[in-house]
This record gives C-alpha cells, sequence and structure tokens, in this order.
C-alpha cells in the first residue's frame, strides 16, 4: 500500500535532484561562468582584448589590488573587517621610498624589510585592539584609516618621494621569465594563501573562528591569537602592496592608497566570502579580482566612461551578494 | 470527563486537519505522508525520531514552508497558509525549539514585539505593556519580572516568556516543540499547569516532546511520524511507553541499560573549593575511574558554570585541580584538552558546532595537530578518522562533506561526541547530552558513555532528566542555589529525594 506513492516520489525526488544540483553548480561557480562570459564578450567587442600586451596589462593592474584582496580573505573570513589597508599602503610605501631615494641609497633588500616590519606593526596594532581590547574590528580599523594617513603624512611632510634607485624599481617595473613581477607577487601571494587555508590546521583555524567563535573556543582554539594573526597578515600584505605600487609608479604619494580597501572588499565579496566569516576562499578571490580587472580594462577599451564602471561595480557587488544569499537559502 | 472526552471525539470538535503532506529538499524527500486531527480541548503529541519529518511538518502548518502536496484543513474550511503571519492570524501559533528573544528589549516589550500598546497611535505606551505582561505572567504562574531585559533572563525563564508570549496570541491551535527541553522539573510544573488552563478554555495544543513521561501525564492522544510518514494515531490511555518507543524507533534497539559497571578505586581528578562569584561556589568533588557522576540541580543552580570553569571556559575565583596525585592548572579549553578532559556544551549551535562546515571539518577540528605534519593536514589519515567515527557513532550521512547542519539534532549530537573522542578523553564532561535529540539516539548515547567509563576512564554528566540520572550515573551531586547540597550513589535515591535536595 505504501509501495506506490514512496516510488512516485522517488522519481519525482530524482528529478528535483537534478534540478537542484545544477541550480548549486550555479550557486557555486555562478562567478566563474560571469567571468567566462566577460572575457568571451569583450574578445567580440574589442580586438585589442585578446592581445598579450592588453592581457599583461590587466594583470598588472590587478596585482596591486589583488595582493590585498587575498590579505582581506583572511579577514572576512573570520568574520572582520579592515578597513586601514589604503593608509597602511601609503606608509609602508613611504618608508621604503626614503631608504632607497636620493644620492645616497640603501639596499632595496633593506628598504623593502623595513616597510613590510612598518606594515606588521600597523596591522598588529589593530590586531591586539580587535583580539584582545575586543573593540570591533570595523571602529578600530576605522581610526587606524584615519591615523596611519596622518602618520604618512607626518613622515613625507606631505611631499612625495621620488628618485628612487634602480633596484627598487624592478620589483613593479621588472620581468621574470617574461612576466612583471608584480604579477609574479601576486601570483605566489595567492598561491600561498590558498595552500595556507585549504591544506593547513591554520586555515582550518581561521575558518572555525569565522564560523563560530564560541565553539572555536570550546575546541580549544586560541581565538584572540587566529584574530590577531589576521590583521598582522593583513599589515604585511598592505606593505607588499605598498612597495609594489611605489615601485610601479617610480613614486610614493602620501595619497596613494585612498579607498582601496573598498576594491579589495569587492573582490573578496563578488567572490562568494561571506561577511559573517567562515565561508569561501582564495580561488573565487582571485576570480573577483580578475572580474574587477576586467571590468575597468573593457569598459576602458570599449570606451565607457569610467562613470559608468562604478555603477557597474557597485551593482556586481550587489549581485554577488544575491548569489551567496541564495546558495545559503539552499543550504539550510 | 470521559463523557467530555467522548464528544471531543466524536470529530465535532476538529480544529485542524492534515493529511498526505510531502514535501522534499533540494531532492532529498524529508516528508512523505504527514498528517494530523486536532481536536479543540486536547493536548496531542506529535511523536517520532529525529528525521521523522516532524518539524518539516510543523514549518509547513505554520506556513513557514509551503508543502509540495497534501491539504489543510482550519475549522472545516481548506486553507494553505504563505506566511507564518497569516498562520498566527487564523489562530495558530508556534513556541519553537529555537528561542528568538531580542536580548535588549524588556520581558513585556518581547512579549509584546509586533503588537505593541499605543499611545496616540504612534508611541509605544510602556506603562499598558507592562502591567500587560504582569497580569500575563501572573495568571499563568510564571516567576519572571516584566521589566528585566531578556539578556538577563536564565534559558529557562526565557522558554517561559516566549511561552507566554504564543499563550498571549489568544490562537485556537497552539504547537509546542520541545517546549520542555530548556527548563527544569520546576519550571515544567508550571508550565503543564498553564496548558491545562489553555485545554479547558478550549485550544487545541500539538505537543512535540522526546521526554516520554511527559506526554504521558500531559498529552490525550499521540501521532507518531516515522521516517518521514505517519504511522499511527490514538489516545493515550490506549498506549504504554513501551509500545509507543516501539512504534517510535521501529526496530529494536540495544536494551536501555548496559549499566554502568562499579566504579574501580583510581581517583582520576579532585576538585577542591572551585567558586566562582555569583555562580557556584566551594565544590568539591572527584571523579573515578570507570565512574559516571551526574550533577542534578534546577535551572540557574550554577552546574553549567561550573562545568564550564571546569573546562577553561571561564575562569574560577578559587580552586585547585588535583590530577593523578599532582595539581594541575586549566585555564582554557587547551589546557583541559592537554589533560586529557574533553566538553560537550549545553547548547550544539552556538557553542558546539559549525553548522556550516562539513562533518569531517567539525569531528577533526581538535585533533588536527596528531593528523598533520608541520602543520600540512594529512587527509587520507583524516579521512580515515571521520570515516571511523561515523559508523562508531552511526551517524547518519550522505557524505562526510555534507555540512552538519543538514544534519538532525540526534545526528549533530553525535558529531559532538566523535570530536570529542578523538582526542582521546580520559574524563568526559557533558552538559545535557540527551536534549532534544530522540530515544534511539538517546540510547545510543548512554550505551556509549557507558562504555567510555567502562574502558576505565571518568564521566560527568550534567542533566535535568531525573531519569536521566537515576539510570545511567553510578552517583549523583546536587546542586542548589550555586552551592552542592547533596552526594549520594544512584542506588540509594529516588526521584523524590533528588528532587527535595534540588528545590
Amino acid at each position: 500500500m505504501m509501495s506506490t506513492p514512496t516510488k512516485q516520489m522517488g522519481r519525482a525526488g530524482a528529478r528535483s535532484r537534478t534540478l537542484g544540483s545544477l541550480g548549486q553548480l550555479f550557486a557555486r561557480y555562478g562567478i566563474v561562468i560571469a567571468l567566462g562570459l566577460i572575457v568571451l564578450a569583450l574578445s567580440v567587442l574589442s580586438d585589442n582584448f585578446l592581445t598579450s600586451g592588453n592581457l599583461t596589462n590587466v594583470l598588472r593592474q590587478v596585482s596591486i589590488n589583488g595582493i590585498l584582496a587575498v590579505g582581506m580573505t583572511f579577514v572576512i573570513l573570520t568574520g572582520g573587517i579592515d578597513l586601514s589597508i589604503g593608509s597602511v599602503l601609503a606608509l609602508t610605501g613611504m618608508v621604503g621610498a626614503s631608504l632607497v631615494a636620493g644620492s645616497k641609497p640603501h639596499s632595496p633588500i633593506l628598504a623593502i624589510l623595513a616597510a613590510l616590519a612598518v606594515g606588521v606593526v600597523a596591522g598588529a596594532c589593530s590586531g591586539i585592539f580587535i583580539a584582545w581590547v575586543r573593540l570591533p574590528a570595523f571602529v578600530v580599523t576605522l581610526g587606524m584609516l584615519s591615523a596611519v594617513r596622518g602618520l604618512t603624512l607626518i613622515y613625507s611632510q606631505g611631499m612625495p618621494i621620488s628618485n628612487l634607485s634602480s633596484g627598487f624599481k624592478f620589483l613593479g617595473q621588472g620581468t621574470f621569465l617574461g612576466i612583471p613581477v608584480s604579477v609574479v607577487l601576486f601570483g605566489a601571494t595567492a598561491l600561498a594563501a590558498w595552500v595556507v587555508l585549504a591544506y593547513t590546521v591554520y586555515g582550518r583555524r581561521v575558518y572555525a573562528v569565522g564560523g563560530n567563535m564560541r565553539s572555536a573556543h570550546t575546541c580549544g582554539i586560541n581565538v584572540r591569537g587566529i584574530i590577531f594573526s589576521v590583521y598582522a597578515l593583513m599589515g604585511l600584505l598592505s606593505a607588499l602592496a605598498g612597495v609594489t605600487l611605489t615601485a610601479r609608479t617610480t613614486a610614493a604619494l602620501p595619497q596613494a592608497g585612498v579607498a582601496y580597501e573598498l576594491d579589495a572588499i569587492a573582490a573578496v565579496v563578488i567572490g562568494g566570502t561571506s561577511l559573517t566569516g567562515g565561508i569561501g576562499g582564495i580561488p573565487l578571490t582571485v576570480v573577483g579580482v580578475l572580474i574587477i580587472g576586467l571590468l575597468n580594462n573593457g569598459l576602458d577599451l570599449l570606451g565607457i566612461s569610467s562613470y559608468y564602471q562604478q555603477v557597474i561595480k557597485g551593482l556586481m557587488i550587489v549581485a554577488a551578494v544575491l548569489i551567496d544569499k541564495a546558495r545559503h537559502a539552499d543550504a539550510a | 470527563m470521559n463523557v467530555a472526552r467522548h464528544e471531543v471525539m466524536s470529530g465535532s470538535d476538529l480544529l485542524l486537519k492534515a493529511e498526505g503532506i510531502q514535501k522534499s529538499y533540494g531532492g532529498v524527500l524529508a516528508l512523505h505522508d504527514g498528517r494530523i486531527e486536532l481536536c479543540a480541548g486536547t493536548v496531542h503529541a506529535l511523536c517520532g525520531g529525529n528525521g521523522a519529518g516532524k518539524s518539516t511538518f510543523l514549518n509547513i502548518l505554520m506556513g513557514l514552508e509551503a508543502p509540495d502536496s497534501g491539504r489543510i484543513w482550519l475549522n472545516g474550511s481548506e486553507t494553505r497558509f504563505a506566511s507564518p503571519a497569516s498562520a498566527l492570524a487564523a489562530g495558530i501559533a508556534i513556541i519553537t525549539q529555537e528561542l528568538s528573544p531580542v536580548p535588549d528589549m524588556t520581558v513585556a516589550e518581547n512579549i509584546f514585539l509586533g503588537r505593541e500598546s499605543r499611545r496616540a497611535g504612534w508611541f509605544v505606551n510602556q506603562t499598558v505593556m507592562r502591567r500587560k505582561a504582569a497580569e500575563l505572567l501572573e495568571r499563568l504562574n510564571f516567576a519572571v519580572d516584566p521589566r528585566v531585559k531578556m539578556r538577563r533572563l536564565s534559558l529557562g525563564q526565557i522558554q517561559l516568556v516566549e511561552i507566554a508570549k504564543a499563550i498571549d496570541q489568544r490562537s485556537s491551535v497552539l504547537i509546542m516543540d520541545e517546549p520542555t527541553s530548556a527548563i527544569g522539573d520546576k519550571e515544567t510544573a508550571v508550565l503543564f499547569d498553564a496548558i491545562r488552563q489553555l485545554k479547558s478554555a478550549g485550544v487545541g495544543i500539538i505537543y512535540v516532546s522526546h521526554r516520554l513521561s511527559e506526554l504521558f501525564s500531559i498529552a490525550d492522544e499521540y501521532t507518531v511520524f516515522r521516517d518521514g510518514g505517519f504511522v499511527r494515531t490514538g489516545l493515550m490511555k490506549d498506549i504504554d511507553r513501551d509500545e509507543l518507543i516501539r512504534l517510535i524507533v521501529g526496530g529494536s534497539l540495544i536494551d536501555q541499560q548496559c549499566a554502568a559497571t562499579e566504579p574501580e578505586k583510581a581517583t582520576l581528578l579532585e576538585v577542591q573549593g572551585y567558586s566562582r562569584a555569583g555562580e557556584f561556589e566551594d565544590i568539591n568533588l572527584s571523579l573515578k575511574s570507570g565512574e559516571i557522576v551526574g550533577l542534578y540541580g534546577l535551572m540557574g543552580a550554577g552546574r553549567s558554570e561550573f562545568a564550564s570553569s571546569l573546562y577553561g571556559i571561564s575562569r574560577r575565583n578559587r580552586g585547585r585541580l588535583v590530577m593523578d596525585g599532582a595539581e594541575v592548572e586549566i585555564n582554557s579549553p587547551g589546557d583541559a584538552l592537554k589533560f586529557r578532559i574533553a566538553m560537550i556544551t549545553e547548547d550544539r549551535k552556538a557553542s558546539g558546532l559549525f553548522l556550516s562546515q562539513s562533518v569531517r571539518k567539525n569531528i577533526s577540528l581538535t585533533s588536527l595537530s596528531s593528523l598533520s605534519r608541520r602543520s600540512f593536514i594529512n587527509e587520507r589519515k583524516e579521512k580515515a578518522v571521520v570515516q571511523r567515527m561515523i559508523e562508531r557513532f552511526h551517524i547518519k550521512v550522505r557524505t562526510r562533506d555534507q555540512p552538519v547542519r543538514q544534519l538532525s539534532g540526534g545526528n549533530q549530537q553525535k558529531v559532538l561526541f566523535a570530536r570529542s573522542l578523538t582526542t582521546s578523553p580520559r574524563i568526559l564532561i557533558c552538559d545535557e547530552p540527551t536534549r532534544g535529540i530522540d530515544e534511539g539516539a538517546k540510547r545510543e548515547i548512554h550505551a556509549f558513555l557507558a562504555e567510555f567509563a567502562a574502558q576505565g576512564n571518568a564521566v560527568l554528566m550534567i542533566s535535568s532528566e531525573v531519569q536521566e540520572i537515576l539510570a545511567s550515573c553510578n552517583r549523583v551531586v546536587v546542586f542548589r542555589h550555586g552551592r552542592q547540597v547533596a552526594e549520594s550513589p544512584v542506588t540509594r535515591i529516588t526521584p523524590e529525594r533528588l528532587l527535595h535536595w534540588a528545590s
């Protein structure tokens, strides 16, 4: 008596399972499909798009935001946010530049290490206030955004530093096996970050802290240490982006990096990392970075005003969050 | 009473009827034949194990989800609710298992959330709201002050407020999903009085609880679901406990009491003078190898707080801990795990699981260091350990990588047990380990605890269920108002004595 309805249900179940998994596929890889569509559209619409020169150019343009977005992925995975990265980028670029400028430049290695150290210290300051003093990340890093920008202006007295040594400029203008060094740095950073998040104990703990802080504490995880570490790492990567940008533009500007945090956050969100933490990852962040870069580049090629580019980017962010929401509704 | 009962059953007072309700999620069939017939002035127990489809069925009745097929009648006319608001408007209210208070609002504000008393149409009239809330709570005999913020209430008090709120909607159908899972025996008695009041006012109540003894004391009728389908319905007085359990589980199970073995002599852990201001004071107890010690008390007696500080989640003000004859310091869960003490907390969703992450990652998290080399996780080893645990605890999953969110309560609880076991603990602290889970999973967990203790380990179990304490512990320690008031082997006590000590 029961067998007939059960069988029917089984068939209906199988059908909706195929539909469901198609939906899941789209929800999960929708952003990759979007990237593919953008590439396809641009190749058709512009003859200049699919040239190696232009593609290299795109990659060089996204490398700074890419490095920042990798760091931001860690921060957002713990459920945090870092608004200070543009300021940290400016300060570290300035510190690096000051050491290699003028008639008696220091070694570029020393300059880079000094800049990275300043970045870690800045990130660690945010980290201490967020992890131990337990202030909201938004507020702490908003404060840092202003304070570090001020330090940059004090340090530089509001003046740009140019006339950098050629060894330092290699970082922004040189190539490695024919690939721009800045692109190599972005690739290496993303690769290392992906391995760390996906395959190490530390990575699992980052996800755990963002997924449920109380559960993570119960599991014996040093929650504060993990939170502190992601901001310190963010500082390090902001500094890497800072020296790379300075080397590429051959000058450190006190106003460098203003609003860069927004593009980094946008890339992470477009890549489907959840702002509440615990869900997401590096590969899709890279896709998000490429989408933003391609949109900027493609719309330039097509001669569309940069004013429209901002509107389109805004819509992309909201669409990405909508996809993310649909995916969660499906999982619940 | 019997005469009245007879009239009720004649069908003239049929309030709510549902039949042939079907629902599947992402291709997985959760419910294939949900039905119920609820009469006015009765308490109808809806029974079934986890995954039986009860929650899905209730969500459909409440308009939270749309059924794939099936029909629902309310007061004789066919309906289908598009949203909880329309169900509520039609007179169906629910008290869910998941509490959803607004912590920074007062009790009165929470009770009248969305239907505030107003002044001049725009402004909230606090005075009237507070008075009405006070009257309501008094009528129900709930000891809660309407002026305090929800944040300051205990879990049990929050549950009572949610119940009062649902009752005040003056619905003709009230659904109670595990209303007693978070409250102690004393609050339960208060709740039952309130239910009897509602019954005599003609309200029909669908009552879901895993505590079977409760069903026999409060329910008039029962309906059993199993594996997403209707099994049987009837009068409570025509069925006994064993028969009901048989209907719920469907097959035979291992016998309830794999009686815990006689404790050996070796003391594993000794707690001396543990105190934490405002929570508990001067707690002294020891755990011996092979022993299951029950911690009994009413809500707010300080049991969970004590267990949390023992495990290092919160700090103690005073007290020493001696393990294997040497004093040890536990100031964080990490320390506790190092000394091979594991804990399963009271609220598995808030402080145990990572709901959006996979079963695999949930189980392996605490033992990652032993599953990795130079901080890189050995996934092959990890999968093997997780697979062993899934089999060991009979956790029902489609794949290891299924998100924990999708599992039933009993299986989620088993995931926590599996995780704690991966660190090979010698002492296991569990806080309400069988709350809100089905009879089958309950038995498996009890059997596991007995076996764990028999291997020379020790268990400290907090439970608000007298039956659970008496059936699975060797010894019981009773807390009252943050103090340890009694200690006794369970063989020498009765449920009455236990309640007497605790209250």
